[in-house]
């Protein structure tokens, strides 16, 4: 019972106390760039969760199985980020041929994630943190849900409140999404401290 | 310390190489979809490889869609009709499909992937596009920056269209394009020349295809060019003509006109042709030449700016103006306007104002 209770914090400080993309500010490029509509940014955000829950672990062990017994942690990021790069070709393809519907909302947005560094990101904190195998997996999930929620939530106000608005020429665009992204972080932070100081 | 460099090098090869292997094996078995069959038109059948896109299978089977992004989905232009077989329409393809063309199946064919049998339907003019190797047999500078191309077919080949189409040119890599690029020029020559295709083309201030045409290519080059397009064509039919064109807008007329002539047309036709100077004036004397051919022609050219102290005889002022003065009745009467987005809209709003209606209006505007 404690290991469940366990998960579910490690889970929901991964999704809120430690949000990756409001306390680190990973991935922000897609942040900005896919997070004019509600829709579009439901579908990068499933996939980032997806794409997180598998390389999580895959890394881990990729890490604990070949590069630490080989005393090669060094390479860490260069063989993480190939390793993410194929499971993400691979995961494209599988989509491709499973579902037509699956693939028009979420294959499309899988080449951008590639690169995206909230990937990467999370594979070097689990390392960071210790996180063992089942752990990793759920960190990932939970990161990848956080950065869902922060995109959802930025592509919420920016549809039904930034669109209807009238902003001074200089702040439109990027601009006010960063000063959004910022009040949403400082929100964020009120999170931290749930959860039994842990 | 050469040891640990060797395991380091070796383990991030072996793992590249795993890995590739993965993809490789995922690409031969899932990513694998056999030859798949495509029905054109409901009438033609071809088994292509699956998992391409549709444009590129289309390609390899001879059916060219335009397309001048090779494939990127940025151009919108490789339209085409997929009944059965392709689901819905990718985010890609939403921003170049309206309302209408969703409705009626409408896809990028460069977007689409064959994976299934397909069902599709492509104009029929373009089942006649195919791709030529030509050889450059003529140039000659019509004015100070308009050159007449004249490209010879292979022998054998032989090249269909209606007179005011236009083919695409394909422009090597060289010094201004890093890539094969395609742009649209009409032909000028008549459709009964079968084995040879005129352009005329006006040098553009840093044009990729216009610098190469005017600064690189000779007598006895290749050039591989591909057609023919487009539904501004002569429609056969006993109205009056008025035709209206501006610079290189020449070409398509001018094959119309040689069309009309060759056929024995006795349709009465009004050309009028807008230059800014006698210098943009040319083909003046072929033109002349018509009007005698021809039972009921006559080019009317019109200077917006005649020298001073020249000897100009004819109209003057913008060819819109003139064509207000010479055109009474339209009533019987349809239009050939060819030239620059400015031209054609100020033509059609001074047509309208005649009271033709504008499905007898057909232009080809160069943006």
């Amino acid at each position: 019972m404690s290991e469940l209770l366990y998960f579910l914090a490690v889970l929901l400080s991964a999704v809120f106390t430690s949000n990756i993309l409001l306390t680190n500010y990973l991935g922000m490029c897609s942040f900005l760039a896919v997070s004019k509509e509600i829709k579009t940014s439901l579908g990068l955000g499933a996939a980032v969760v997806f794409v997180m829950a598998i390389t999580c672990p895959l890394n881990w062990m990729v890490s604990a199985w070949v590069l630490e017994p080989l005393h090669l942690e060094y390479l860490r990021f260069i063989v993480f980020i190939v390793v993410i790069a194929a499971f993400v070709q691979v995961l494209e393809m599988i989509v491709e041929r499973v579902s037509e519907t699956l693939y028009a909302n979420l294959g499309i947005f899988l080449p951008l994630i590639t690169v995206n560094c909230a990937i990467l990101g999370a594979s070097l904190f689990m390392i960071i943190r210790k996180y063992t195998l089942a752990e990793s997996f759920v960190y990932g999930t939970g990161s990848g849900l956080g950065w869902m929620l922060a995109i959802l939530a930025m592509a919420g106000i920016r549809q039904e409140k930034l669109n209807q608005s009238k902003l001074p020429r200089g702040l439109e665009g990027p601009a006010i999404a960063l000063v959004v992204a910022g009040i949403m972080a400082l929100a964020f932070m009120g999170f931290s401290g749930m959860g039994g100081g842990n | 310390m050469i040891t640990a460099f060797l395991i380091g090098l070796g383990v991030m090869c072996a793992v590249v190489l795993i890995l590739t292997l993965v993809i490789l094996a995922c690409d031969a078995t899932i990513a694998n979809y056999g030859p798949v069959r495509i029905v054109i038109n409901g009438e033609r059948e071809i088994t292509v490889q699956g998992g391409r896109p549709l444009l590129a299978s289309l390609k390899d089977h001879e059916i060219f869609l335009p397309s001048a992004c090779g494939g990127r989905g940025s151009c919108g232009m490789c339209k085409v009709r997929v009944l059965e077989g392709a689901g819905d329409p990718l985010a890609t393809e939403l921003p170049w499909l309206n309302a209408q063309e969703r409705k009626d199946k409408i896809r990028l064919s460069c977007q689409v992937k064959v994976k299934r049998p397909l069902r599709i339907e492509v104009p029929r003019e373009l089942l006649q596009v195919r791709q030529y190797r030509t050889q450059v047999i003529g140039m000659r500078d019509l004015t100070y920056d308009i050159k007449e191309v004249t490209l010879q077919l292979a022998p054998g080949e032989r090249i269909d269209f209606q007179a005011g189409q236009f083919i695409q040119f394909e422009v090597p890599p060289y010094a201004l394009a890093d890539e094969p690029v395609y742009r649209a020029y009409s032909i000028s020559s008549s459709p009964a020349q079968h084995d040879r295709v005129e352009l005329e083309i006006r040098l553009v201030p840093n044009g990729i295809c216009t610098t190469y045409v005017h600064r690189y290519l000779k007598v006895g080059d290749g050039v591989t060019v591909n057609g023919p397009y487009g539904d501004f064509h002569l429609q056969e039919n006993d109205r009056e003509m008025i035709c209206v064109a501006g610079g290189s807008g020449m070409a398509p007329i001018k094959s119309i006109l040689a069309r009309l002539a060759e056929t024995g047309s006795k349709r009465r036709i009004r050309y009028f042709f807008g230059a800014r100077t006698e210098r943009d004036l040319f083909l003046v004397d072929e033109m002349r030449a018509l009007e005698r051919t021809l039972t009921d022609f006559r080019f009317i050219p019109a200077l917006s700016a005649p020298q001073d102290g020249a000897a100009w005889q004819g109209e003057t002022g913008l060819v819109t103006a003139v064509l207000e003065r010479h055109v009474t009745s339209v009533e019987n009467a349809e239009a050939y306007l060819c030239g620059s987005p400015g031209m054609i809209n100020a033509t059609v709003a001074v047509l309208k104002k005649k009271g033709m209606p504008v499905e007898r209006i057909y232009f080809d505007s160069f943006g």
